[in-house]
């Protein structure tokens, strides 16, 4: 079934910032979905932004109960469209915080159950709409207002909560990473999740201007960035098995760190070599886990 | 109009929020230049750029919050940020 | 009239697959198991066209139940104690997105320290949240109230979640004698569920929402007038069973033996017919002792509690709950508070006694002893507290 690329479910006039990798989330995962579904959201950046009342900007049904339990209420909708004989499709779209943090009891108990329903975590890397605090999704050594950076820390201390691979441990038919730097990508991922019985996961990239420190217009190119140093990966998980790998020529983790002020304590007043060496090694070990790796010929002499 | 009961609206009211007033630059759209490709109208966060029936790419300036991330990301250099005229 | 000896869970169990629930979200806690266990049986033999969900906390399910209901079904839970605590955000939430649902609370302590037995803390401690709450004083009462109280909630009127509590172990796990209404009685009068909003795609609508401090005001304003028209609800809805079945509940308190009385106790739930037993024992020795019972507790029946108290002279509460730091230097209960706010300007003294907390035994000669100490002018205080082991 063809994506209706012109079709907009998601209305202008809400509040997110410029140059929103969110929303920009929101907008296409909904041209994916189309008009046969039912959005559950979690309270969070994309909550917020999209409907103080009485102005939503959602045109399917949406409903947003609590921070945490998106997966549950996701799980009552879809035994009553089950018992209802109805045929829409029911998708959560969550931030990390809501997903990785305080939502990890109902997205297990949902995923653990195997209702069929689709779930798109979209990844800004903090608690975004309470000022930028730090979620088990925050990389290693990024400041947040929780982890900052200071005279005696280098800011968040722990790897990302590697969050696809818990719930393909929970038997997910379709785990996959996208980001909103490939949007056709992403879309098609989130189809493929839609229509893959059962439950199934997307967590997408979403780069964020104002908690990640850089200006909105870069949004795109920051999360290509991410992808090319190896710290993103966007893949594809087939009942637990790794199925499709983005194979990038890799750059050196500097390149996308410099770019943002979350890291700028890293080169500021001094590059922090010891702290990027250690970043630059969760960037190999990706590499090495997911084969991004692109084998360059070897260069002929001239 | 009278509360809605849960706290529960119908879709159609965001567009009441004119975002267009938060920008600072705007986006001029060179046709000339444009490839058709469309993927200003797809990157766009707010998914204000609509296609003309003539096929041209146009935001909708009520909306556009003048990000910039239409002209970072056409391939033909066809859009450029201008300070407003206010 | 048909009349089974039942165990009340197995009863309440019975009488919810009568209301028919399109789901089902259950988790196990003690008094409250036997009626999911009892549901899970019905499913699986094919008694209920429900779907059920063994959810992984209470918090879970009653969040799947927000979403069922949302989504156009009729939903049920049961809870208690710890698993109500632990749903206290999805309360608030469900009341305030004007979502109707009944649960049942098998009413138990809550802990520290931990308990299994029976009070009325439980459902109490969340009577902020805008649920309609309903005490049963027996189990044919647990049973009536479901049909009842999915009625009353579902009324566009109202429009509000509903617990129906009856108390752990002394009504859950005792087997008296009820009538069940058949399928097509309770059909009759329950029919189905026909939401005001519900998530469609052939209609979208954006249920739960943010509200600025420019309309958060306005929408509590609602649903605290909800609760209000659920009285005149609960009365038409309970006159209607009436008629239909021969038990009327269309009274939102019921006044026992208080034609004449002199000493009025008021309390909730089974312990009123300990209290029925010990007023005939009282009124044979010719005091003029009389009970006015509360069977709802929200919206609370002010107007109604103040009448039927109106000719005594004094108040005896029976508080199976205590609001901890409440009432100065002396303990309180919180249905004392709310009989003393109903009878604000009045000069009948009220006294409280904070009575079978943790599920300790309340007999007839502890509720005579009661309406003695009220009638010597000493309430306000615990009844039966172990200075020995202090």
């Amino acid at each position: 079934m063809a994506i209706d690329k012109t079709c907009e479910l998601f209305e202008c006039g809400h509040r997110a910032c410029g140059g929103c990798g969110a929303a920009l989330a929101g907008r296409l995962f909904l041209k994916a979905a189309g008009t046969e579904t039912i959005v559950v959201s979690s309270t969070g950046c994309m909550e917020v932004f999209s409907t103080p009342y009485p102005e939503t900007a959602w045109k399917v049904p949406w409903i947003h109960s609590l921070f945490e339990n998106a997966s549950a209420v996701a799980s009552g909708i879809e035994s009553a469209l089950k018992v209802q004989g109805r045929k829409e499709k029911v998708v959560v779209i969550a931030g990390d915080g809501a997903t990785l943090d305080i939502g990890v009891l109902c997205i297990s108990g949902a995923f653990e159950r195997g209702h069929d329903i689709t779930y798109i975590c979209y990844d800004n890397e903090a608690y975004m709409n309470t000022g930028i605090q730090r979620s088990g999704a925050t990389p290693y050594d990024a400041s947040t207002t929780t982890s900052p950076a200071g005279r005696v820390s280098t800011g968040n201390k722990r790897p990302k909560k590697d969050m696809p691979r818990i719930l393909a441990a929970h038997g997910s038919p379709y785990v996959a990473t996208a980001s909103i730097a490939y949007p056709a990508d992403f879309m098609q991922k989130v189809e493929k999740a839609i229509n893959t019985p059962g439950p199934t996961y997307v967590q997408v990239h979403a780069p964020c201007c104002t908690g990640w420190g850089f200006d909105g217009s870069k949004t795109l190119a920051i999360g290509k960035l991410a992808i090319e140093t190896g710290l993103w990966v966007n893949y594809e998980m087939v009942d637990g098995e790794v199925t499709k790998v983005k194979k990038v020529v890799r750059k050196p983790v500097e390149e996308y760190l410099k770019e943002q002020k979350r890291f700028r304590h890293l080169f500021k007043p001094a590059p922090v070599t010891g702290e990027i060496a250690k970043i630059q090694a969760i960037a190999d070990r990706n590499a090495e886990k997911y084969g991004i790796d692109i084998k360059l010929p070897p260069k002929k002499d001239a | 109009m009278a509360l809605n009961v849960g706290c529960a609206a119908p879709p159609g009211r965001s567009t009441d929020n004119k975002t267009g007033s938060w920008r600072v630059f705007m986006p001029r759209f060179d046709s000339e230049a444009c490839s058709k490709c469309g993927m200003c109208q797809l990157i766009c966060p707010e998914g204000c750029i609509r296609q003309t029936d003539a096929k041209e790419f146009v935001p909708d300036y009520d909306y556009c919050k003048g990000c910039g991330l239409c002209a970072e990301e056409c391939p033909k250099a066809a859009i450029t940020m201008v300070q407003e005229e206010k | 009239m048909a009349l089974e000896i039942m165990e009340g869970s197995i009863a309440v169990a019975q009488a919810v697959r009568r209301c028919r629930p399109q789901v089902v979200s259950a988790y196990p806690i003690t008094p409250q198991t036997h009626i999911v266990e009892a549901l899970a049986e019905i499913v699986a033999n094919g008694e209920l066209a429900a779907d059920y969900i063994t959810v992984e906390s209470e918090f879970s399910a009653l969040s799947a139940c927000v979403g069922a209901v949302a989504a156009g079904s009729r939903a049920y839970s049961a809870t208690t104690s710890q698993g109500l605590a632990l749903m206290f955000e999805v309360c608030f939430n469900m009341a305030g997105m004007r979502l109707p649902i009944v649960m049942t609370i098998a009413n138990r302590a809550l802990g520290a320290p931990l308990s299994i037995w029976n009070d009325q803390q439980d459902s109490i401690s969340l009577r902020d949240a805008g649920w309609l709450q309903f005490y049963a004083e027996d189990n044919q009462e647990a049973v009536d109230l479901h049909y009842i109280g999915y009625k009353v909630a579902e009324d566009h009127r109202v429009l509000l979640p509903t617990m129906v509590c009856f108390d752990g172990f002394i009504l859950s796990h005792t087997y008296e004698p009820v009538n069940m209404l058949t399928q097509e009685e309770a059909d009759a009068f329950l029919p189905p569920f026909v939401p005001k909003y519900r998530l469609d795609a052939a209609s979208p609508v954006s249920m739960g929402m943010y509200a600025t401090p420019e309309y958060y005001l306005e929408f509590r304003y609602e649903t605290d007038q909800a609760q209000k028209r659920a009285i005149e609800v609960l009365r038409e809805v309970g006159r209607e069973f009436g008629e239909r079945f021969g038990r009327d509940y269309s009274a939102l308190v019921e006044s026992y033996r208080m034609e004449d009385a002199e000493t009025a106790i008021v309390a909730m739930g089974s312990i009123c017919g300990t209290t029925k037993d010990a007023i005939d024992e009282m009124r044979a020795e010719g005091k003029k002792v009389g009970l006015v019972r509360l069977r709802c507790f929200r919206p609370f029946p002010s107007e109604d509690l103040k009448a039927a108290l109106a000719g005594a002279s004094r108040v005896a509460v029976l508080d199976k709950n205590i609001v901890l730091g409440a009432g100065g230097s002396t303990p309180r209960g919180a249905v004392a508070l709310e009989v003393r706010d109903a009878l604000y300007g009045s000069t009948t003294p009220v006294l409280d006694y904070v009575i079978g907390l943790g599920g300790r035994d309340v007999r007839i000669e502890d509720i005579k002893k009661v309406v003695a100490l009220s009638e010597a002018g000493d309430g306000d205080r615990f009844y039966g507290l172990r200075t020995e082991v202090l």
